[in-house]
């Protein structure tokens, strides 16, 4: 368990290193999500000291969002301002979104369909 | 007043007030049958907000408690790596239209809200904090400050772009006749991320299945392709 979070937090490192290094615009923990993903692609298989930690993390996810959004107190103003042009935006752009993501996706849902009923060990051809 | 100017000073009180009113969010919205309207952060926020500015807290004396939850989005975050592999080794053979599906929604969903925001006026830092709205909001929340948007106002915006995923997916999905569950919930993923990954899983266990991987993969890309956008549509 303590050894996974300090994987956890070693992969945040390197990934905020790799930000500060390379000027990338990018959050470092996402840079870390990529690594530890290659890093597990690699390996085969997510060991239980690093699954426990990272699942007890997940479970929480949504409180861990409590703190900044609570930030939202200090932007009254511009809330009052763009309130119209932000639920414009993301009416019309979530609804957007769905339509491209299935219509692009649906061609393939046979084989998908097919891909979920086969056992895991099954499709190791 | 004193007693209350003493453990208002104290960092513990918000980090106990902080999980006192999630884990009491989280349990109405169980009641009420988990509606994405009530999601237990939009409730949290709210109350927590009211509560601060009725007791006169500035944010800042707040975020002295809560950022002991919010350092844990980091390790969160590189954590998303192992749903990810799970779900990854399932699909690998048909990683191709998914990674396709996955860029052309999480493309839409970024440039769309930009367009529409900038055609009806919205200012530099509302278009920074609305770019990031369809991925998670562990992702969108760094990747607003890496733009130079509000975090707080991204990961706001995360949340009703989940509400409204939620309740604009099952019309569209009768209009447009989609209904394979693999297809339904990986959209849900892409469009509204954990918001409606949770809600896939009412289509089922496969739909929940690829809405988590969907969330992931839409979250990654989008880390790396917002900024290219945002230069791109010559804004920032």
């Amino acid at each position: 368990m303590l050894i996974g979070f300090l994987i956890l937090l070693l992969f945040q490192f390197a990934g905020e290193l790799i930000v500060v290094v390379s000027g990338l615009p990018v959050p470092g923990p996402v840079v870390g999500m990529v690594l530890l993903l290659a890093g597990l692609i690699v390996k085969g298989d997510v060991p239980d000291y690093l699954r426990i930690p990272s699942e007890a993390l997940l479970k929480h996810l949504a409180l861990l969002f409590v703190p900044a959004g609570v930030g939202l107190m200090t932007h009254f103003g511009l809330l009052q301002q763009d309130w119209l042009a932000i639920l414009t935006a993301l009416i019309i752009s979530t609804a957007l979104t769905i339509v491209v993501t299935a219509l692009i996706l649906n061609p393939s849902a046979r084989k998908l369909q097919a891909l979920s009923q086969s056992e895991p060990g099954e499709d190791d051809r | 007043m004193e007693f209350w100017t003493f453990f208002a000073a104290k960092p513990l009180m918000w980090l106990i007030v902080t999980i006192t009113t999630f884990i009491a969010t989280s349990w109405l919205n169980r009641r009420l049958g988990g509606t994405p309207l009530l999601h237990p952060v939009l409730v949290s926020l709210f109350l927590i907000i009211v509560f601060l500015l009725l007791t006169g807290t500035s944010y800042e004396t707040y975020f002295e408690g809560a950022q002991f939850i919010h350092f844990l989005l980091g390790p969160a975050t590189v954590a998303l790596a192992v749903p990810l592999f799970d779900h990854f080794e399932r699909v690998k053979k048909l990683l191709l239209p998914l990674l396709l599906a996955c860029m052309a929604g999480a493309v839409t969903a970024a440039a769309s809200a930009l367009l529409v925001a900038q055609a009806l006026d919205a200012s530099l830092g509302t278009l920074l904090s609305i770019a990031p709205k369809s991925v998670t909001s562990a992702i969108a929340i760094g990747v607003a400050e890496k733009l130079g948007g509000y975090p707080s106002l991204a990961s706001g915006l995360v949340l009703i772009t989940g509400a409204l995923g939620c309740m604009l997916a099952p019309p569209i999905y009768r209009i447009l006749n989609i209904t394979d569950e693999a297809v339904k919930g990986f959209t849900l993923g892409v469009s509204a991320h954990g918001m409606g990954t949770a809600f896939a899983f009412e289509y089922g266990l496969m739909a929940g299945a690829f809405g988590g991987l969907a969330m992931g993969m839409t979250g990654a890309f989008t880390a790396f392709m917002l900024p290219l956008l945002v230069s791109l549509l010559g804004i920032g």
